[in-house]
């Protein structure tokens, strides 16, 4: 008996026949579209900007060709889509929109960040108690569901523009941005860093200690200021950790 | 914190209501989700569940088993069921007679399979091996069914049975399903309920359906519950008694008040059945 062979095979592939042996072939049709249509619904879900910016019809054409290609290998469909925002890349009618693909890259991070693990942003006042001299030495653990994406695109505008959360006036293409995206509460950030706060973010996700990651950022970022960038990374809730080499965890 | 699913009306919890439902903390018997939406490592999801599990008793209902599938079962997804379980304490856990999987591949529907002493053994498998995991025993829902395989030697209902006999496994009667397979595949819905293995029914569920052009129902859970499927609840509570009901509202998802007032309706028909309750009358 060819079950469930031949229908795990035909149900994503509208091409080959209905497989043998079923009472009332052309209801196979039902699950074929089941399959897809559920699918899509689960790609528009978790990329609600990429969807905004090509319109539902290409969406859906485009999330159709991409289910087929790269179907779910887990049950755990909240995490379903990781290769979408590379096969956008390569999907030629997408070619017309050169910051799609990036959009999407964004919608991943905000999605791994709302699911991602739990931890308490510690507060700036943490770093006031070590003496000054020790700063250059502590390591900042970023929270756990930080990401960082640098595009060539407006990539958070274009997001915001198109979730509803900023405008599309506020977009200029010509502009390139790095986004940090973190849910450090019951809310997903996404920030647009500059170029200093960038190599300084990168540089404490890599694990070098601040001053290290300071230099870093000085290098990118001649007019970096180090107690802004680090303000803003505390009140955002990105450090869920501080380590000086001289003292256990604080 | 209350464990137990009372045999009152419940109903499926959806994200939009997550906030409405902690403000105002409404009366409902109990809400169910479906494990695999709770399966990241933390965030909103979790916060809110955790919350109202505060407030109510929880049932888990699973898609992702595919526990009606060939293969071996996904141990890995097993194992974060475990984990849900032990985190979240729900009163029941009932998953599909359907398969989803197959060589690697998640369909993210439910299938359909024959029924045959071949697949009755491997379902029945199945079922052992996740009692065994969870240390706990499942309810198994009766599929909605737009196909039938030439190659099935016993009827569905038939099936049922022998699972519940071989596994000790619950039943999940969905009423909807019922309907729907009854107007595709062409056999009564009371034909049907009077076949089923009643005795073991530990949950029931209503949903709405559409129609197709073609005549064929389509268990969308995307409005209310028809008439003629409140018809057939009604039938089978005074066959089973009071169980715990739910209504599944999935797709086009309404506010809340519509979604509580469908739950509404199913109490007052849980009502009544208290009144009527066969085990009351064999106990006099």
């Amino acid at each position: 008996m060819p079950w469930p062979a031949d229908i795990g095979s035909a149900l994503l592939a509208p091409e080959r026949p209905v497989p043998p042996g079923i009472a009332r072939p052309e209801r196979f049709a039902v699950y074929r579209n089941n399959v897809v249509v559920g699918l899509i619904e689960a790609l528009a879900a978790a990329y609600p900007a990429t969807k905004a910016l090509v319109g539902e019809r290409f969406f859906n054409a485009m999330a159709g060709v991409y289910v087929r290609a790269e179907p779910p290998a887990s049950p755990v469909l909240i995490h379903y889509g990781a290769g979408f925002p590379a096969f956008i890349e390569t999907f030629p009618p997408a070619g017309r929109l050169p910051f799609l693909a990036d959009v999407a890259r964004l919608e991943r991070l905000w999605l791994m960040a709302y699911h991602g693990p739990e931890a308490a942003p510690v507060p700036l006042d943490a770093l006031a108690q070590l003496p000054e001299t020790a700063l250059a030495e502590v390591l900042l653990a970023l929270h756990p569901t930080t990401g960082l994406f640098a595009s060539r695109h407006p990539v958070a505008a274009l997001w915001a523009a198109n979730t509803g959360r900023g405008t599309h006036e506020a977009v200029d293409l010509r502009r390139a941005e790095t986004a940090l995206v973190l849910r450090p509460h019951d809310r997903v950030e996404v920030l647009v860093l500059d170029p200093g706060e960038a190599a300084f973010v990168d540089a404490l996700r890599a694990g070098r200690p601040l001053g290290a990651a300071a230099e870093a950022a000085l290098a990118s970022d001649p007019c970096f200021s180090f107690a802004t960038a680090l303000r803003r990374i505390f009140a955002v809730g990105a450090v869920a950790g501080i380590d000086h080499p001289s003292r256990k965890e604080f | 914190m209350r464990t137990s699913i009372p045999p009152t009306a419940g109903l499926g919890l959806k994200a939009q209501h997550y906030r409405e439902i902690e403000t105002t903390k409404p009366a409902v018997g109990w809400f169910e989700v479906h494990p695999e939406n709770y399966m990241g490592e933390g965030g909103p999801p979790h916060r809110h569940l955790a919350a109202i599990r505060r407030d109510y008793p929880l049932s888990l209902h699973g898609v992702g088993l595919s526990i009606g599938g060939d293969g071996p079962l996904d141990d890995a997804h097993l194992d974060r069921l475990k984990a849900l379980v032990e985190r979240y304490a729900p009163g029941l856990v009932s998953e599909h007679l359907a398969w989803s999987t197959h060589e690697g591949v998640f369909f993210n529907d439910l299938l359909p399979l024959p029924y045959t002493e071949a697949t009755l053994a491997r379902v029945a498998a199945h079922i052992d091996h996740v009692q065994d995991v969870l240390g706990r025993r499942i309810l198994l829902e009766n599929p909605s069914s737009y196909l039938a395989f030439e190659a099935s030697t016993m009827s569905e209902t038939a099936f049922l049975a022998e699972l519940v006999r071989r596994t000790g496994c619950g039943l999940l009667l969905d009423v909807n399903n019922v309907f729907v397979s009854a107007a595709n595949l062409g056999f009564s819905p009371e034909s049907y309920i009077a076949d089923f293995p009643l005795h073991a029914v530990r949950e029931i569920h209503l949903g709405g359906h559409s129609t197709e052009a073609d005549g064929l129902l389509i268990d969308a859970h995307d409005r209310a519950v028809a008439d003629p499927v409140w018809a057939l609840f009604r039938h089978v509570l005074s066959r089973v008694g009071p169980v715990p009901s739910l209504v599944e509202w999935d797709n086009d998802v309404p506010d809340w008040p519509v979604l509580l007032a469908e739950a509404r309706v199913a109490q007052a028909l849980l009502d009544e059945a208290v009144a009527e309750d066969p085990r009351h009358a064999l106990a006099g």
